[in-house]
């Protein structure tokens, strides 16, 4: 890690000042350097006319109103006598221990205040501490005073009581006081409800990201019972579709992804993990078990496999193994991404200032940041020299234990394959044997002169090696039996590489503990105070009873007096839903965040997480019941003028499908998704060219056949140098490092990943064939209503319906003078019963638009 | 569409233009982004007025991956030639780390002469003799130095000023910060020969910033943007068709929900459906003179890394920001003194040849060319002499600058007799980025973007423009 890297404005004099803050060590030690100070004086001193001047001139310009460098403020009596970040700067009485004193009396020019500029004059020093040693009177009202105010996200969120409305009729549940509330308080009021169509779609591809067909539409819009929605939420959160849905965003915290990232970029067996979090979701798995089982499932008690399976969490870093790399240095590397993924993930918190330097604007001292370092620093090297220099990846990983049946089945491959292997081996010796015999049948009876004829004339000894290989190739394809068993052995051994016993990445702790120290400036080489497990004092008190290790840190952070997992993570789920978090800066909650649109909201929310029993569902529940979620997202331009980005949430989301869920929601239309679960990562196609040659690795990209290709995005292979090519478009991060939010953007590629993809033109003929035959006796007006319906579950208006079906008419007509424009669209599949090429041409046309439109790809 | 409806959706408009100043549908994108009301009254990709004026409208970025000898190449060290063969002192290993170098290892010389060219006298090795003819158009800074020693994070640094996953490239900085001058092609173009860095797409990604930023690579084989083709049985007019009823029927739901988005998305399939046609006009170079493909040394139709350097004239002619020329090939860790000469011969004439065109077209004054590398080579020797190599060195090599705001001929930096450490001038990789967004206009300080409660920069809390190199 560089030396250099730090988050304040100015370099060196910065750094510099930050480590005598980092801790007292560091000064004590500069302090035994320095020259025996002079004693001061204990003369009367007045503060204000002798003093404060002398602050004001030579330090306020860091330390002072404007700027706060470490969190020191010179002009403040409570913040001089109780510090900071670490500790007062002045200890009355003492001069000799005030750091104050120890700085300016500092022989390392990089260590002395101020920084800049002539070092304080020896009057002035004495005068200082005189003052000091008088006792250090600083008379109220001097200076300038701040009041000590706590910011809101490190405070224990507490039940609010729920507002008062005037509209008593319109909250569904507490979500909605609140929601209203604030609505009323601006003038404004709520949209009125979504229409039942649009809200089946809105629920399914929140609840489980895919589309609803349209009878399952139709049945919801159909039952006007009360309790007919809640009746469809529950079927929905008890779908298995629920936890690869809701997997996706958690995988981009995690940086899940089947490489290595960097230079070679191999695969890596690790989707057990990924499968891992897809069953916790569907079983609700209580969110602090959830996390515990992450961080810290390998140190459970008697931990289950599927525990330790877990831990695949903080294996998902990166791991460089280039030539040349510094094994060390990558671990280091990958420690300082999990600190960071964690502080990020559960505590909101930019710890990752940390590493360099204490926190600029957020109470986490560089000393916090090395205590948290030292939960996860007691990992092995992941990067082995194999040979030469070549290094390898080599990380802990286990074997995920298989049923049974698969082992047994397994067995009996291997035993198969081991016969098939000594037959072979077998024939060969016959072949060898006859080899001769049959080369003088071969000069017999072969008139035409060849390559082979030529080779066999030669006497054996003057053959080339090429010669005798080429020869031997040639022979041996003359004898069937040879290809027969070279084919079963092949074929086994797919067999046995598809049920071997699969991996993946686990955590593992080392029997004996690494020293930890503070890394200054955040480089590894230059170790600076060691120090122990621990978590930031500004937080929550860590309980002595907790185990020193990534347990006893899970543990913390699931304490019920965290002031921060709690909102963060119900503040990401409801951006997922809403588009937007209440607070909008859900990677930092810290003193720098957007504040949240409703405070209160989203304590009565984190609350009512942990009291639900830390349950997701329940969370998941209580907003897609809310009033608040179930408005119509139709907007009028005196409200976008109002409120462009609903803050306020006077009407519903409305906002485009992640990449994923794009194509999903694509295959899920066109009736070709395939809703298998599990198991090793999918190829689906992709064009030619994406997996190219990185570094020293030329990976083939093998594309799946058969079901394979329609599997859920979750499941698509996730190689960091190169992504799914229709996931990126659609701004899927390369899940190199924790992505909290993803981007939205709308683009040209977009379009054209649509419209021309060849997997979407797939899409198109599927959904073509479904508009086609899904339903008998339909009318083509009502086959475009059918298609539309299938895209976006409501009815077309008439103006949409009569625009597609004119399409359909007018292309229907051009195909019947075109027939071959119409073969090439219509695909190889065989045509449908009754349907002509013309006409199923003509629906693809159509299935093409519909696949296209904004509607189908967004959540409305 | 009837009138009732047209007046509605000029309303809509009209009240969206009120609210967004300029691009219609930018409100929506700008509150899905997150980025609240200032950003949301300008379209994120509309050109914007740079800090100061500019030096330089487009950055032609040549990346020589696996990092070239910059002591066969640009420093002459005739100390280190006499001592070729010697042990390297020790005082030069002291507290270093090498990638792979082990034991006490030995000097190593360059064969090739090295003479000085133009006004200026640069001094340039043999290997680049088309170079040596525009040496009075390049601004040499030879002592560049970085924090890594390995490639995949060296070429992170290189692009995003952190040696890990997750910043913008720098094009993608650029793309954020002056946004693009053609409706019709992305701001920031990646040209790729060979593999891909070990840092892969990240070398132009868009790390926090939008991906609406990030480098958009076209490539040399099938599609040259991905998807760009019509799938067999839709030709142009089918696609022309297709747009509009898309558009027709997006327009409904625009009229019904009054989303702003949509309006957006309408916007970006009439642009894609342009650049089904730009696209492919633009990376066909076979109506380029035969003067210009001798200059070149171009083969339309083949992959190179001289069609390559055309390509990039030709974005940049039509007001492609950042156009990112990656070269892959030059880590040569054995065999330095064969495979070199090889890599050389591939890129001399190419540069050259567009630093003169981009001259004699008018475009050098604003085009800014940068050429570099993730690191440099060690002046120590690598394997036995008969594959002698050298290992990554990252304390001093070179890169230079051309066009438009360079002080042509100037050389800035001195490094000591065996081109080991920066004696003079040291120019570390936040200066580097510096003095390019300098040059484009921008201050490295001011362009920031919030992200995780910080104004994050390209240049993190350092940098300096190397003023020496501005005209």
């Amino acid at each position: 890690m560089s030396g250099r890297r730090c988050s304040i404005r100015r370099g060196n004099r910065v750094a510099a000042l930050l480590l005598f803050f980092a801790g007292a060590i560091t000064a004590a030690d500069t302090h035994a350097e320095s020259p025996k100070p002079p004693t001061g004086r204990t003369t009367k001193v007045d503060f204000e006319r002798q003093i404060l001047p002398i602050f004001r001139a030579r330090c306020f310009e860091c330390h002072g109103p404007k700027e706060q460098e470490a969190r020191l403020r010179l002009d403040v009596r409570r913040i001089v006598f109780s510090g900071g970040e670490t500790g007062p700067a002045v200890t009355p009485g003492d001069s000799a221990g005030s750091l104050l004193i120890k700085r300016v009396l500092a022989k390392d020019e990089d260590e002395r205040m101020p920084p800049e500029g002539k070092p304080l004059s020896a009057d002035e020093i004495a005068l200082v501490r005189a003052w000091i040693d008088a006792g250090a009177k600083w008379p109220k009202g001097v200076g300038a005073t701040i009041a000590e105010k706590r910011h809101w996200a490190y405070v224990k969120p507490t039940r609010p009581a729920l507002p008062t409305v005037k509209d008593t009729a319109w909250p569904q549940n507490a979500i909605d006081r609140f929601v209203l509330a604030r609505l009323e308080a601006a003038g404004l009021s709520p949209s009125e409800l979504a229409s039942r169509a649009r809200l089946v779609r809105r629920v399914y591809l929140d609840l489980i990201g895919l589309p609803p067909s349209p009878d399952e539409a139709d049945k919801f819009v159909a039952d006007d019972s009360p309790a007919a929605y809640e009746r469809l939420v529950n079927r929905l959160l008890a779908s298995p579709r629920y936890g690869e849905r809701w997997a996706r965003p958690w995988l981009d915290l995690a940086r899940y992804a089947d490489s290595n990232g960097f230079q070679a970029d191999q695969y890596r067996s690790t989707w057990p993990y990924r499968d891992w979090v897809i069953e916790a979701m569907n079983d609700d798995m209580p969110f602090d078990q959830f996390t515990i089982e992450q961080l810290a499932g390998d140190l459970l008690p008697s931990a289950t496999v599927s525990q330790r399976v877990a831990t695949g969490f903080h294996r998902s870093t990166t791991c460089n193994v280039e030539a040349g790399v510094d094994p060390e240095e990558n671990r280091v590397n990958q420690v300082v991404d999990r600190v960071n993924t964690t502080g990020t993930v559960w505590l909101g918190t930019t710890i990752n200032c940390g590493q360099c330097h204490s926190h600029k604007y957020d109470p986490f001292t560089q000393r916090d940041y090395y205590r948290l370092f030292a939960y996860f620093n007691n990992t092995p090297l992941e990067v082995k020299l194999t040979s030469g220099v070549t290094y390898d990846f080599f990380g802990p990983k286990m074997n995920v234990p298989v049923s049974q049946d698969q082992s047994s089945r397994l067995a009996q491959i291997r035993r198969q394959h081991d016969t098939a292997g000594k037959q072979l081996k077998g024939a060969m010796a016959i072949a060898t044997r006859e080899q001769s015999n049959w080369e003088k049948q071969f000069a017999a009876k072969t008139a035409k002169p060849s390559a082979i004829a030529r080779i066999v004339k030669l006497p054996p000894k003057k053959r080339s090696k090429k010669q005798r290989n080429q020869l031997r190739k040639f022979y041996l394809a003359q004898r069937p039996e040879i290809k027969l068993l070279r084919d079963k052995i092949a074929k086994l051994k797919k067999q046995i590489d598809a049920a071997a016993v699969p991996t993946t990445l686990v955590m593992v702790e080392m029997d004996k503990p690494r020293a930890t120290h503070v890394m200054k400036r955040g480089n590894f080489l230059d170790k600076g105070e060691r120090v122990e497990p621990g978590t930031p004092a500004s937080l929550h008190p860590l309980s002595s009873e907790l185990p020193p290790n990534r347990l006893g840190l899970a543990k913390w952070i699931v304490d019920a007096n965290n002031p921060l997992t709690a909102r963060v993570t119900v503040n990401r789920w409801w951006q997922e839903i809403f588009g937007r978090g209440i607070v909008a800066t859900s990677e930092d909650f810290g003193t720098q965040c957007e504040p949240p649109t409703h405070p209160q909201l989203l304590d009565w929310l984190a609350v009512e997480f942990i009291e639900g029993g830390w349950s997701m569902k329940h969370v998941h529940k209580l907003i897609v019941m809310s009033a608040t979620y179930r408005q119509s997202a139709r907007v009028s331009t005196e409200l976008l003028e109002r409120d462009p980005l609903n803050k306020l949430l006077a009407r519903g989301a409305r906002f485009r499908l992640s990449a994923e869920a794009i194509r999903d929601n694509g295959l899920t239309i066109s009736g070709l998704i395939s809703t298998k679960m599990g198991g090793p990562p999918v190829f689906p196609p992709q064009p030619s060219g994406i997996w190219r040659h990185v570094g020293r690795n030329a990976p083939k990209y093998a594309t799946s056949t058969g079901a394979d290709r329609y599997r859920r995005g979750i499941y698509v292979i996730w190689r960091r140098s190169a992504p799914y090519p229709a996931f990126v478009n659609f701004d899927a991060p390369d899940r190199a490092s924790c992505v909290v939010k993803r981007s939205q953007t709308n683009t040209p590629l977009q379009a054209l990943t649509l419209l021309n993809d060849p997997a979407y033109m797939e899409m198109a003929v599927g959904l073509a064939r479904r508009i086609a035959t899904d339903k008998r006796d339909l009318s083509d007006r009502e086959r475009v209503e059918y298609g539309y319906r299938l895209c976006v579950a409501r009815r077309p208006n008439d103006k949409e319906a009569e625009h597609l079906l004119n399409v359909y008419q007018r292309e229907l007509a051009r195909f019947k003078t075109n027939a071959a424009a119409a073969k090439k669209l219509v695909g190889k599949e065989p045509l449908p019963k009754d349907i002509s090429a013309e006409q199923l041409a003509a629906w693809v046309y159509v299935a093409n638009i519909l696949l296209n439109l904004d509607e189908t790809i967004t959540k409305g | 569409m009837t009138p009732l409806e047209e007046a509605k959706l000029r309303l809509t408009r009209r009240g969206l233009l009120q609210h967004s100043g300029a691009g219609l549908g930018a409100v929506a994108l700008a509150s899905l982004l997150g980025e609240g009301a200032r950003a949301a009254k300008r379209s994120p990709l509309a050109a914007k007025q740079p800090h100061f004026a500019a030096r330089a409208k487009h950055v032609i970025f040549l990346h020589m991956v696996g990092a070239p000898s910059h002591l066969d190449l640009f420093e002459n060290k005739p100390v280190l030639k006499k001592y070729d063969g010697q042990l390297c002192p020790q005082r030069y290993l002291e507290g270093q780390r090498f990638a792979f170098l082990r034991g006490h290892p030995k000097l190593l010389g360059t064969p090739y002469k090295f003479t000085r060219h133009g006004d200026s006298g640069i001094e340039l090795s043999e290997l680049l003799p088309h170079l040596a003819g525009v040496a009075d158009e390049m601004a040499m800074i030879k002592t560049v130095h970085t924090d890594q020693f390995n490639h995949g994070p060296a070429q992170l640094f290189f692009h995003t000023g952190f040696p890990r996953f997750g910043r913008p490239a720098v094009g993608s900085w650029t793309s954020y910060g002056l946004g693009s001058q053609n409706d019709n092609l992305p701001s920031f173009v990646a040209l790729i020969t060979g593999s891909v860095g070990g840092a892969g797409n990240a070398m132009w990604g868009s790390g926090f910033l939008p991906t609406l930023h990030q480098g958009v690579e076209f490539r040399s084989k099938g599609d040259p943007v991905l998807f760009l083709s019509n799938p067999p049985g839709i030709d142009a007019a089918d696609r022309r068709k297709i747009v509009d009823s898309i558009k027709y029927l997006n327009r409904q739901q625009l009229l019904d929900v009054g989303d702003p988005e949509i309006e957006t998305r309408i916007n970006q399939y009439e642009l894609a459906y342009r650049m089904q046609t730009s696209v492919p006009e633009l990376m066909d170079i076979s109506k380029e003179s035969k003067q210009t493909h001798k200059m070149y040394g171009t083969q339309p139709g083949k992959a190179s890394f001289a069609n390559n350097c055309l390509l990039a004239r030709r974005l940049v002619e039509k007001g492609v920001r950042f156009v990112q020329l990656m070269d892959q090939g030059w880590d040569h860790h054995g065999s330095v003194f064969s495979a070199l000469p090889k890599k050389t011969r591939q890129v001399d004439r190419p540069i050259a040849a567009l630093i003169r065109d981009l001259k004699q077209r008018g475009l050098l004054d604003e085009t800014l060319i940068v050429w570099g590398s993730e690191f440099g080579r060690t002046p120590m020797l690598q394997n036995d002499r008969a594959k002698a190599g050298r290992d990554h060195h990252k304390d001093a090599f070179c890169a230079w600058m051309a066009g438009g705001g360079i002080k042509g001929g100037v050389t800035v930096g001195k490094t000591d007799e065996l081109g080991y450490y920066p004696v003079e001038d040291s120019v570390s990789m936040h200066d580097f980025h510096a003095t390019i967004l300098h040059l484009l206009g921008m201050d490295h300080e001011r362009l920031t973007f919030k992200f995780q409660g910080r104004d994050y920069r390209l240049t993190d809390v350092a940098g300096e423009v190397v003023k020496k190199v501005v005209a």
